[in-house]
């Protein structure tokens, strides 16, 4: 079974902080990691791989450093690495990248199933994976908390919802969003460390693709930015203070009620 | 594009430090210099320019290519035969960017044997209902939702398609929209017409919260849109109201399919679902252990509420993921939101801080969580929380 | 201080300090109240690759030069930051299989090692209720019997006794030939007649499982025969000499463990209007400190170097790095709790496991004081040459 992997390098935002002064970002120094989610769907496609046989490959578009991404996740244990990174991709919304990233899969070629992990923690749209799936035209199920059962044919998978969980069947190919209930990601090993330092990534740029340019980068885009600014929060706090912990106590719960009441 | 006027630029950097995509340097010649292959015409340089040397040039869009595009639609989720209240607070909204379009309200509704419910969306403020009802369609099945919104959408053209940001909601819009090739906006937490052009202003939180962006997709049709759960208030109900129900059937495209639903299973809990419940009462690390919950849930139960949690006791594995809140776990906006031994990181405030009110109980009074709360209470969270679970049963006797 | 590491063994560093970080340091205070095994981090440290650093490649290792001795005192140390008791598992599996890496045969070793290399863990039993320091005086017996050697007898404080699958245990085969009379051999858990007592209930490093050996009539093939018969004590010195440095690494790491964390808290403290890191006289504590652990982890590296390079005379050099690096434990993590006052006294905090669990090390794998008989002994031979 080959299964393809599609992650993103994101910036920690644990570190990402805000000037007090300038209300500006400060990204200097700010690390950057493979995005959380995604380590889940590299996890589960190493035990896809584990289970049935087969090669896992792990795909991103980003600029040269996203390489670093890759290399982790073969220090986990992926066979394969490619980097699709080009000029022309910049700017690019959830339309473009998931246009480039199908076009990356397309060229692959002989793939199974796709992995995506839920959603970016600096973008939080969800709507890559899907959104490949689309492209590739292929059944998608999003949240998957538990793959039941896989072979060639047809996969069941167990996907999340508000109230508990669906049971669904997909023919395959197809591709699954995964969300954190559905593994617990492998730290990597040595063997694979070693293995990732020495790993020559394989660099796609949008000719390798013969990617349509109406549909990367900032012109491929439907979606603009137009402005950007720092929310206004104003928030009046009260500092309850007392002689006693009752005392604190009884005076908050009545702000409280009259707050629930009102 | 971004057009530098070299004489006025005077290389004070602001514009370098301000920009959030890194696509501005100063050059030898001490003047701001763009990358246009990295800038994303976010505008954030043009406001903090002191000398307004920055000017951002749009192609106008032709508005007359999208004439024929009218109406305001809102995804009418439906599980089991009852409408999800995302669907009341979007035709909510719904209502006032079609009043200040000029344009009508109308509610997609798909499902089995769910015709009943029409009535309410008219109630709520839909003019229209586009009705269609199949077995096929009990249970949600993102390739058949979506080919049937699609065709939908491609028959009578709506400007603006609005869903609720739920589990199906956000993976059928994805789908949707990359066939129609629109653009798409997730969790918006404003939503305004652009009157020049009548484009759909996008507000969301970005970089974890610490910047709101606005987004438009000024050429392309429809422009689609998901909210989460309380951002916007519910429509109120009007039962004098009047509306068209229009009922569209399937074709057999819509059929093929290759996905089904084998089984809905519901996985009771006791505690009321986080992101629905008016209280929550939410706690983290200075909790020190899994057996402290139990304080928090007398509290919570007393008032009705639910349980939240921080990523950080989450990962200690003092209570269920399903408790997090936070920017990896749920977003909530409660009516009150006590945040208890939280120190109130980034990720977390992301998931709480439009809370109605904010109670935050913490030994260290400079937490950031004092940042964003109404109410400061510097101390020791084991005596307070008894006593305010007392302080509220003495109220509610 | 620049040890001069090579990139491999930074990586291979960086990666147990991540894993001691991540996945040991949220559960130490966990495992210590409640005397727990730590299972699945033993699993984590199998998975990557850890145990391997100590076996050679042809069995499935990953040393192929030296006998990757400075990496076992790297991840030590950096385990040991987070928790004497997890370090000591995986050391003391590293003392368990030693005697089969330098006195195994072909045969032994390809059927062990490999089990090893993979997260199997082991343990060395000599130690008895009798005889500690004196182990010339050991009463497990080993009677030779057609093709098994049948043991009886009693080990107790054996670390990771009833967790290990392998164990090397010495046992006499003939008492009258004193200190030639003991053997090792090897047993699997499972061996009929090889049972274990109670868990012990330990002052400090709780996580790691203490238990008694328990032989009663145990047939060990005679393929299991380590060496020769009467090379028990022998094996057993060879054995520490080479086991000493990581004992020392984990004391190293409980010293820096709880080093660090003083140093975050003096920070912060605020008495008398400012950061108690202001006043000199705990500056003071913090230099002599921090020379201290420099001086003990130079000690131990440089052994450590020494053994990698080919050099087997390593008992002085050994004997030197684990005591100093024991006591300089103590010192430390005695010093700690005062620093932090009434918080280093409280269990909520995690001054006070650091402080019990340095104790140990000044006592198990030769105490202290066996460690300064054998420096003198080696002093004094050298001296005479």
């Amino acid at each position: 079974m080959h299964v393809v992997v599609c992650i993103k390098q994101v910036p920690d935002t644990a570190d990402v902080k805000i000037n007090p002064e300038t209300n500006t970002l400060m990204r200097d120094g700010v690390k950057s990691i493979i995005n959380p989610f995604d380590m889940y769907a590299i996890e589960e496609g190493i035990r896809i791989k584990e289970a049935y046989g087969g090669k896992v490959t792990v795909i991103t578009m980003g600029p040269p450093q996203a390489e670093e991404a890759l290399k982790e996740a073969v220090s986990m244990g992926v066979d394969d690495a490619i980097l699709i990174s080009d000029r022309a991709f910049a700017g690019s919304d959830t339309y473009a990248t998931s246009y480039a990233l199908s076009a990356a899969i397309e060229k692959i070629g002989d793939y199974d199933l796709i992995l995506c992990g839920k959603q970016a923690s600096d973008g939080d749209t969800a709507q890559v994976g899907p959104g490949i799936a689309t492209h590739l035209d292929l059944p998608q199920a999003t949240y998957v908390k538990k793959i039941v059962s896989l072979d060639e044919e047809k996969a069941v998978v167990e996907r999340m919802t508000e109230e508990g969980y669906d049971v669904v069947e997909l023919q395959m190919p197809c591709l699954f969003t995964v969300v954190k209930e559905i593994n617990e990601p492998r730290v990597p090993s040595l063997r694979g460390k070693m293995k990732a330092k020495s790993f020559k990534v394989n660099v796609w740029t949008a000719k390798d693709l013969e990617a349509d340019p109406e549909k990367i980068g900032l012109k491929g885009s439907p979606t603009q930015v137009v402005k950007i600014f720092t929310p206004q929060r104003s928030v009046e706090t009260e500092t309850i203070t007392g002689e006693s912990a009752s005392e604190i106590a009884e005076q908050l719960a009545q702000k409280v009620e009259s707050v629930l009441k009102g | 594009m971004l057009i530098i006027d070299r004489g006025k630029c005077i290389g004070c950097r602001a514009c370098v430090q301000v920009c959030p995509f890194g696509a501005l340097h100063i050059d030898d010649e001490k003047k701001a210099v763009v990358d246009p292959a990295i800038c994303t015409l976010c505008g954030a340089c043009v406001e903090v320019c002191p000398v307004d040397a920055m000017e951002i040039q749009r192609e106008k869009a032709d508005l007359s290519k999208f004439s024929d595009y009218k109406g305001v639609w809102v995804f009418a989720e439906q599980k089991a035969g009852t409408l999800s209240s995302v669907v009341y607070e979007l035709l909510y909204k719904a209502r006032q960017l079609a009043d200040k379009l000029d344009t009508e309200v109308s509610a997609v509704l798909l499902g089995d044997k769910v015709e009943n419910l029409c009535k309410e969306l008219i109630a709520r403020g839909a003019d229209k209902v586009y009705l269609i009802e199949d077995s096929s369609l009990k249970h949600f099945v993102d390739e058949e939702y979506a080919a049937v919104l699609v065709r939908l959408a491609r028959k009578y053209k709506p400007e603006i398609i609005l869903s609720g940001a739920t589990s199906i909601g956000r993976a059928l819009v994805s789908r949707v929209a990359v066939q129609l090739h629109a653009g798409l906006t997730a969790d918006c937490t404003g939503l305004d017409i652009d009157p020049e052009n009548r484009n759909l202003l996008q507000t969301r939180p970005a970089f974890g919260g610490n910047i709101m962006a606005t987004i438009i997709a000024p050429n392309h049709r429809p422009q689609m849109a998901t909210v989460r759960h309380k951002v916007f208030p519910e429509a109120k109900t009007d039962s004098k109201r009047k509306g068209q129900i229009i009922k569209e059937a399937l074709i057999d495209e819509d059929l093929d399919v290759r996905t089904k639903v084998i089984d809905v299973v519901k996985e009771i809990s006791d505690t009321v679902n986080i992101t629905e419940a008016d209280v929550i009462v939410s706690g983290g690390r200075g909790l020190r252990g899994p057996e402290n919950f139990k304080m928090l849930e007398e509290l919570a139960k007393v008032l009705g509420g639910a349980v939240g949690a921080s990523r950080a006791a989450v990962d200690a594995g003092w209570i269920p993921y399903s408790h997090q809140v936070g920017q990896t776990g749920k977003t909530v906006c409660p009516k009150v939101y006590f945040a208890i031994g939280i120190s109130g990181q980034i990720q977390h405030l992301v998931g709480m801080q439009s809370s109605g009110c904010i109670v935050a109980i913490n030994s260290d009074e400079n937490a950031p969580i004092f940042d964003v709360a109404h109410y400061k209470i510097v101390g020791d969270l084991f005596e307070i929380v008894p006593e305010l679970t007392k302080a509220f049963q003495k109220l509610r006797k | 201080m620049d040890y001069l590491l090579t990139e491999e063994q930074k990586m291979i560093r960086d990666l147990a300090y991540e894993i001691a970080r991540d996945k040991i340091m949220p559960v130490a205070i966990e495992l210590d109240e409640k005397n727990e095994f730590p299972t699945e981090i033993m699993k984590t440290l199998a998975q990557a690759d850890f145990f391997r650093l100590f076996v050679p490649e042809q069995y499935g290792g990953m040393i192929s030069n030296g006998k990757g001795m400075l990496e076992l005192c790297l991840v030590t140390e950096q385990l040991a930051r987070a928790c004497g008791g997890v370090a000591v598992t995986y050391a003391a599996t590293a003392l368990g299989i030693f005697p089969v890496i330098l006195y195994g045969n072909e045969e032994q070793k390809k059927k062990y090692l490999p089990r090893i290399a993979d997260g199997t863990l082991a343990a060395f039993a000599v130690t008895e209720p009798a005889a500690g320091s004196d182990i010339s005086v050991i009463q497990t017996t080993a009677k030779k019997e057609g093709d098994y050697y049948v043991l009886n007898g009693t080990k107790h404080f054996i670390t990771n006794g009833g967790e290990a699958d392998i164990y090397v245990v010495i046992a006499m085969t003939n008492k009258e030939k004193g200190a030639r009379g003991a053997s090792a051999f090897i047993i699997e858990k499972g061996t009929p007649g090889f049972e274990f007592g109670k868990k012990e209930d330990k002052m400090g490093i709780r996580a790691s499982a203490t238990r008694e050996l328990i032989f009663t009539d145990c047939k060990v093939p005679k393929e299991n025969l380590l060496g020769k018969e009467g090379m028990g004590f022998i094996i057993t010195l060879k054995t520490f000499d080479m086991s000493r440095p990581g004992v020392a690494a984990q004391a190293l790491g409980i010293a820096q463990g709880a080093f660090d964390y003083a140093m975050g808290y003096v920070r912060e403290r605020e008495q008398f209007g400012r950061p108690i890191s202001s006043f000199q006289g705990i500056q003071w504590m913090l230099a002599d400190m921090a020379t201290k652990i420099e001086a003990a982890r130079a000690l131990i590296y440089a052994t450590a170097k020494m053994a990698d390079a080919g050099n087997n005379n390593i008992a002085k050099e050994s004997a030197m790095a684990k005591m100093y690096a024991s006591d300089v434990a103590m010192e430390v993590t005695t010093d700690v709790v005062q620093l932090l006052g009434g918080y280093g006294y409280m269990k909520e905090y995690p001054a006070e496991k650091y402080m019990r669990d340095a104790k140990i090390t000044q006592i198990y794998e030769g105490t202290n004081q066996i460690q300064r008989n054998v420096i003198a002994q080696h002093l004094i031979k050298e001296a005479i040459k």
